[in-house]
């Protein structure tokens, strides 16, 4: 049914619609609404036989899961930034266990210094924790890959994190399309465990391993995901059998068959880029984009085949390796090679700092010209980097380097604070 | 052949063997048909009281709820010495998370188990001092304060014993550790630090809260029966006397929990909803040095006396606030 | 597309006005996108909101930049923020105040708008008589329908009561009819 609604309200019902049995979470902006949603549904009676519980932490909140997981049950639970951080520990715990918990990332920027917009940092730091992650481009499409995210999780038993961009998505009021219970009952059978906490059949799961099988247990893990490459695509043509949409698979391509010049990205800055590839497009510029849908497993042959053809590649990410450059471009590299045509790196919308068509077009003009640098940052106030060199040349007591750019960028009213 | 004064408490707590009682009334260990739920073959050292306190209050659990019982369990000495891969001493469904998080994993399990109408399949937690009074400590209050449907069983030898005897909250004042060494003016754990983990369960207001030692296995077993009989969220912490950690002799480890008690080291006393309801008192007090000197991680409080001064406040405080003295002879 | 730029202050409900009015547009068939531009939750400060109204899916994502309608709940922001920063010459705005443009002090930064594009309602006070709350965002929406046309008066009330259901709601839509009814134009 057409909805015009919050994203974050579109996840839950969702979320809901897959009849998850265990729910716990700890708020944290900007998935607040999500959980809160989810907690009404159950607190209605609208969401049944579901358990919805109250954690003191984020931590605690997966911990749980990985306990009701292992006991059987279906389970969600949704973070962001710190939240994600502070349960780092059970995020690998939970995939080195094969527990198939959905999760929900509501993509925020990780402190210090604390930011609680978007970008896409937190999803990058668990990049190599063994779950799958999928991100998602529209709220339409968060809908459709939570309700995927459980089925992928639940063939594979393995963790899926939905990635979906904090504010813009979550907090954004579309129009869209949710499921109806019956459509969603046909595509997402009960949760059968591979293996399951039960009196009659007493089993203990978490043990430790030594040197001499620590490894073949990490390779399955890295085997089942290359699995994941296959199965992803599977899922997303059965929940188009059903719902009619194109929702999930490893990628998703934008006018990129001819184009010389091929922006890659993920998430929801895809919106934008597109209107501006139309706009260029319409000028005769051959411009065209690649989205990542599922960063992990990375789509390493998929992403290879698409960009093999063009002149050069312009990855456009939101969130940075400090020390190296870009993430993503690091692994679209590697997806790349054996090529030629250069591979750009762009870090643009780091905490929330708004991506304009404008930016953009100045951007991609520059790339087809290859007048740009390996490591660009957009919209980068040089002259305020330069300022706080400039500082700490001069005083080695220079303060808090975010005090002072708030101050230089004229954010901290400096009179009030000297 | 020299002869030996031997005392046989044939019935009562403190039983070495209890032929005497109605079958009913015997520890589990005493039934052939015992679940085993924590099996021979695991690798804990010589005389751990882990492993018999473990092995006690878990067949208790089981009897008690008719076998239907699952376990999460912290890292620590119990985790690690009852599953060296590629097996595991463990007869019941039973699961290793991380260090901190064993009451959060136990929510969980419970909170499937509540959805999936299974109300008779029970929920433990277990873990070390460390996992419970430390790193485990926002996890293990969150679940009191939702009140869920949990046993958490803290298994007390006063330090971060697997990982090499390291000071945790619960290491008692004095007590030599490999980060509170018996070195400079003030040797040993700082005595103006600790904490109480059965006051702060108390102050839950959870339903049951319990000490126990393995000195008095019939004990420790009646308080788990008496906690499974109990929905909501439940602690018991059992103090287990550990001869590597402490440098004591393993044959002492049943000795040295009972001084433990008998000085008022180890005050035994059970509360509900706030409320100590009983307390167990002393049979034949004696002084601390009596329980320090069966330990080598006292060894230089006993040289010290203001040390020990300190220690035997310690006590004393303990003897009063929980009513230790009075004890009125015959079954214990 | 037509894009709508909503300024106010926290606790006036701007981001609601925002969500409102993209349901609205939705019950008329259109794709709308109603995002707000704040993150703490703090009552006073400046918040800004964005809907954004077209027959086709809405793929842009940057703020609004170049507001076809410009609605300002708190004529206090003008000393405080560039509240007109991109208005076209051809924009529409609805100022929440019971005084003129002169008295206000902007009326350079409006004099190059259309006549009949710059319209200031007393919504606070309309709200106050009918819903007895300082809350002036649904009857900016039923003045925005009179000036600009761009949602019809009928949906700005289905959109109005399906986020505040019973009274509170009838309350609000008979406010924003009053000020669909009664918009004045200055200028």
């Amino acid at each position: 049914m057409l909805k015009q609604i919050e994203g974050s309200h579109g996840v839950a019902e969702a979320v809901g619609l897959c009849r998850p049995e265990v729910i716990c979470a700890y708020p944290i902006t900007p998935q607040t609404h999500i959980v809160e949603d989810l907690g009404a549904l159950v607190k209605k009676g609208q969401l049944t036989d579901c358990e919805f519980i109250n954690v003191e932490s984020e931590f605690a909140a997966l911990s749980v899961g990985i306990g009701s997981s292992a006991a059987g049950a279906r389970t969600y639970t949704a973070t962001a930034s710190q939240g994600l951080l502070y349960m780092a520990e059970a995020v690998y715990n939970a995939s080195g266990l094969g527990l198939p918990i959905v999760m929900t990332v509501g993509n925020r920027a990780i402190g210090s210094p604390i930011n609680i917009w978007n970008d896409q940092s937190d999803s990058m730091s668990m990049r190599d924790a063994g779950w799958i992650q999928l991100f998602a481009e529209t709220n339409q499409q968060a809908i459709d890959v939570h309700i995927q995210a459980f089925k992928i999780a639940e063939t594979l038993s393995m963790p899926v994190m939905v990635c979906m961009d904090g504010f813009i998505l979550t907090h954004a009021y579309e129009r869209m399309d949710v499921p109806d219970q019956e459509q969603v009952d046909r595509f997402l059978p009960p949760f059968e465990p591979r293996q399951v906490l039960d009196p009659a059949d007493p089993k203990s799961i978490g043990a430790m391993v030594g040197p001499e099988a620590f490894t073949e247990v990490r390779y399955i893990a890295h085997h089942k995901q290359m699995q994941a490459l296959k199965v992803i695509p599977q899922i997303a043509e059965e929940f188009k059998g059903i719902f009619g949409r194109d929702s999930g698979g490893l990628i998703s391509t934008y006018r990129a068959d001819d184009a010389d010049t091929l922006i890659v990205t993920l998430g929801s800055v895809i919106g934008t880029i597109s209107e501006v590839i139309d706009e260029m497009r319409d000028k005769g510029q051959k411009i065209g984009a690649v989205t990542i849908r599922s960063f992990r497993p990375f789509p390493l042959d998929e992403i290879h085949e698409v960009l093999k053809n063009t002149r050069r590649v312009v990855v456009f990410e939101k969130c940075l390796a400090v020390g190296l450059g870009g993430i993503v471009a690091s692994n679209v590299r590697m997806a790349h090679r054996g090529q030629t045509s250069p591979v750009y790196t762009v870090i643009g919308g780091l905490g929330g700092r708004p991506i304009t068509r404008a930016s953009l077009q100045e951007l991609f003009e520059k790339a087809m010209t290859d007048d740009l640098e390996e490591t660009t940052f957009l919209d980068l106030k040089q002259d305020v980097v330069d300022q706080e060199m400039e500082r700490e040349k001069k005083f080695s007591r220079s303060g808090a380097i975010a005090e002072n750019i708030l101050r230089d960028v004229g954010v901290v009213d400096v009179a009030k604070t000297t | 052949m020299a002869n030996q004064q031997v005392k046989f408490y044939q019935t009562g707590t403190l039983t070495v063997g209890n032929r005497l009682l109605d079958s009913k009334l015997r520890t589990v260990q005493a039934t052939m048909d015992r679940s085993n739920s924590l099996d021979s073959g695991h690798r804990a050292c010589q005389g751990c009281g882990e492993a018999l306190g473990a092995r006690y209050a878990i067949d208790a659990a089981m009897r008690a709820t008719n076998n239907q019982l699952i376990a999460a369990n912290a890292t620590g000495c119990l985790e690690v010495f009852t599953t060296p891969y590629p097996e595991s001493a463990w007869r019941i469904p039973w699961m290793h998370s991380l260090f901190g998080n064993a009451p959060a994993v136990a929510t969980g399990i419970a909170a499937a188990l509540k959805v999936k109408g299974k109300n008779d399949v029970r929920v433990i937690a277990q873990g070390g001092d460390g996992g419970t009074t430390d790193i485990g400590f926002g996890c293990l209050s969150g679940m009191f304060e939702r009140n869920d449907d949990v046993l958490y069983i803290c298994y007390d030898n006063q330090g971060y014993m697997n990982t090499g005897v390291q000071r945790s909250s619960a290491t008692p004042g004095g007590a030599r550790t490999a980060t509170t060494m018996p070195l400079g003016p003030e040797p040993g754990a700082d005595f103006d630090k600790g904490k109480n983990v059965p006051l702060i369960a108390m102050a839950h207001n959870i339903p049951y809260v319990a000490t126990a030692s393995v000195d008095r296995l019939h004990d420790l077993e009646a308080k788990v029966k008496k906690a499974m009989s109990i929905r909501g969220a439940r602690y018991i912490q059992i103090f287990v006397p550990c001869p590597l950690g402490w440098g004591s002799n393993p044959a002492n480890t049943i000795q040295v929990a009972r001084l433990a008690v008998e000085c008022g080291m180890y005050p035994l006393f059970e509360a509900e909803f706030g409320e100590i309801i009983s307390s167990t008192k002393i049979r034949r007090k004696v002084q601390v040095e009596e329980y320090l000197k069966l330990q080598r991680r006292f060894a230089h409080v006993l040289k010290n006396p203001d040390q020990l001064q300190l220690v035997q406040s310690v006590a004393d405080k303990n003897i009063q606030k929980f009513s230790l003295m009075g004890f009125q002879g015959g079954e214990v | 597309m037509l894009q709508v730029r909503i300024h106010g202050r926290g606790g006036q409900g701007v981001v609601s006005a925002a969500e409102m009015l993209s349901v609205a547009a939705f019950l008329e068939g259109k794709h709308a996108q109603a995002v707000p531009s704040f993150g703490s939750e703090r009552m006073g400060a400046p918040v800004v909101a964005f809907c954004r109204i077209d027959d086709k899916e809405i793929r842009l994502r940057e703020p609004v930049l170049e507001p076809n309608a410009l609605i300002v709940q708190d004529p206090t922001l003008f000393q405080a923020i560039d509240v007109f920063n991109g208005l076209p010459d051809d924009g529409y705005l609805l100022i929440n105040t019971g005084r003129d443009i002169v008295e206000l002090g902007i009326e350079n930064a409006v004099e190059q708008l259309p006549e009949g594009h710059v319209c200031t309602v007393p919504a606070t006070e309309i709200a106050l008589k009918y819903v007895k709350r300082p809350l002036p965002n649904a009857v900016l929406l039923g003045a925005l329908s009179a000036v600009t046309g761009v949602i019809k008066i009928e949906s700005v009330e289905e959109a109005i009561k399906s986020k505040f259901p019973g009274k509170i709601g009838e309350a609000n839509i008979a406010a924003a009819r009053a000020a669909y009814q009664s918009t004045s134009t200055e200028s």
